[in-house]
């Protein structure tokens, strides 16, 4: 159990999918500019990531690994190498689930699915998605890992737009440069912000 | 080369750069800019990815059906980003390490998908590969000013080769350790972006708010 919530504090503060790695960056500058939509956009990557990194850590597992496919019984199956193909089935999956998940979230959840609204399609391209999906394979998580990755790495990125939100709410008055104000300056406070979450990095669990 | 194809290749680099202006692709911009040898593998990856799926998109544009479109484009990038991977897997092995995760990000990446959304699917193939190349450029140029700035003040070398001797082995130069700290992506962007942008003031965002002049002399 200890290392599973060691897993998941690591993925929440020293290795932050937006703030070490600097995944998910378009929509991170692109959609903080109020605390509420940032909110949503969090929710909404917290449950994508949560469900699609264990998905893809199945299908990693059972199909495309090296002799992956052995579970079928065919001789001339054990060897089979299909990981090259890895790129093209995790975006699919994640266009899918994404796709199933408003589908579900319309029918069910109809206050939930209008506070999204678009956001959940602009999912599919968050670079956070994919990344967390591929350092999965990369560090070798087994189902249960990667489960509690997808979950820890979702609340990270929220956790950081949602602060970048409040931050830039809050400097909206402040007298800035001209050549500053908007981009740049959301820019700066992103690095300050990476320092700051920097700290974390020295310790060990 | 006639005005037009200038005018298509030449204007992402500078007028309508993807990176300063249109805010596409910053992910792989500040994750892969410590060393200057990485960030050419990565240009030149994602120029040729942009390029091809510009130019097979168009090819197609006319026969994929509106409302499947982005699984279409995704196909078509998903596929030359896994040729990317695996050619730069047998040829340049130790970059291809280095560069881990994101060259299979190069997928995500908005450039790639912005180009083809917004040009691909209304131009003729070959504008469309010429415009990829454009933007690749443009994209490049940022990317390779950050490296090298990064890479020459933060470890005083460029592509390994030492230029300014470092204190440790008995030079001058006492290297910028932030530099080389990925947050540094974040501050050279920004000041990028400023200088940009007082030079070109059209470009800077409307402000939501007018600041009202400072009326306490009237008042008193």
């Amino acid at each position: 159990m200890a290392e599973y919530l060691s897993l998941f504090i690591r993925s929440v503060f020293i290795e932050n999918m937006a703030l070490s790695f600097f995944l998910g960056m378009c929509t991170l500058l692109a959609i903080s500019k109020k605390i509420e939509a940032a909110i949503g956009l969090g929710i909404a990557v917290v449950a994508v990531l949560a469900i699609t990194v264990p998905v893809n850590n199945l299908l990693y597992t059972f199909l495309l690994a090296e002799g992956a496919l052995s579970w079928t019984g065919i001789e001339s199956m054990k060897d089979v190498d299909l990981s090259f193909l890895g790129l093209l089935t995790y975006i699919g999956v994640i266009a899918a689930i994404v796709q199933i998940l408003e589908m579900v979230l319309d029918r069910y959840m109809p206050a939930l699915y209008n506070t999204l609204g678009v956001f959940l399609p602009l999912i599919t391209v968050n670079c956070a998605i994919m990344g967390a999906s591929l350092f999965m394979v990369e560090r070798d998580y087994d189902f249960v890992e990667s489960t509690v990755y997808g979950l820890g790495a979702g609340i990270g990125w929220a956790l950081a737009i949602v602060a970048l939100a409040g931050i830039r709410e809050k400097l909206k008055y402040s007298d800035m440069p001209h050549g500053l104000r908007g981009l740049g300056g959301t820019f700066m406070i992103v690095g300050l912000m990476s320092l700051g979450f920097m700290s974390f990095g020295g310790m060990n669990l | 080369m006639t005005e037009k194809t200038k005018d298509i290749l030449f204007k992402p680099v500078v007028e309508n750069n993807p990176i300063a202006l249109q805010i596409l692709g910053i992910c792989s911009a500040l994750a892969v800019t410590s060393q200057l040898s990485v960030a050419l593998v990565m240009c030149l990856a994602l120029t040729v990815v942009t390029a091809f799926s510009n130019f097979f998109v168009s090819l197609v544009r006319n026969y994929i059906p509106g409302n499947i479109r982005i699984i279409v484009q995704m196909t078509i990038i998903a596929s030359l980003v896994i040729v990317v991977d695996q050619v730069l897997k047998a040829v340049a092995y130790d970059v291809s390490k280095q560069l881990s995760v994101f060259v299979g990000l190069i997928i995500t990446n908005c450039i790639v998908m912005g180009r083809a959304e917004a040009y691909a699917m209304k131009n003729p193939p070959v504008a469309s590969f010429l415009d990829g190349i454009g933007n690749g450029l443009g994209y490049s140029v940022i990317l390779i000013a950050l490296a090298v700035i990064r890479e020459l003040f933060g470890s005083g070398s460029l592509l390994g080769i030492q230029i300014l001797p470092v204190v440790s082995t008995g030079g001058w130069y006492v290297p910028n350790g932030l530099l080389l700290l990925p947050p540094s992506a974040f501050f050279l962007i920004g000041g990028f972006i400023w200088v940009l942008r007082t030079f070109k003031t059209d470009q800077v965002e409307a402000a939501d708010f007018e600041m009202a002049p400072n009326t306490r002399a009237e008042v008193a």
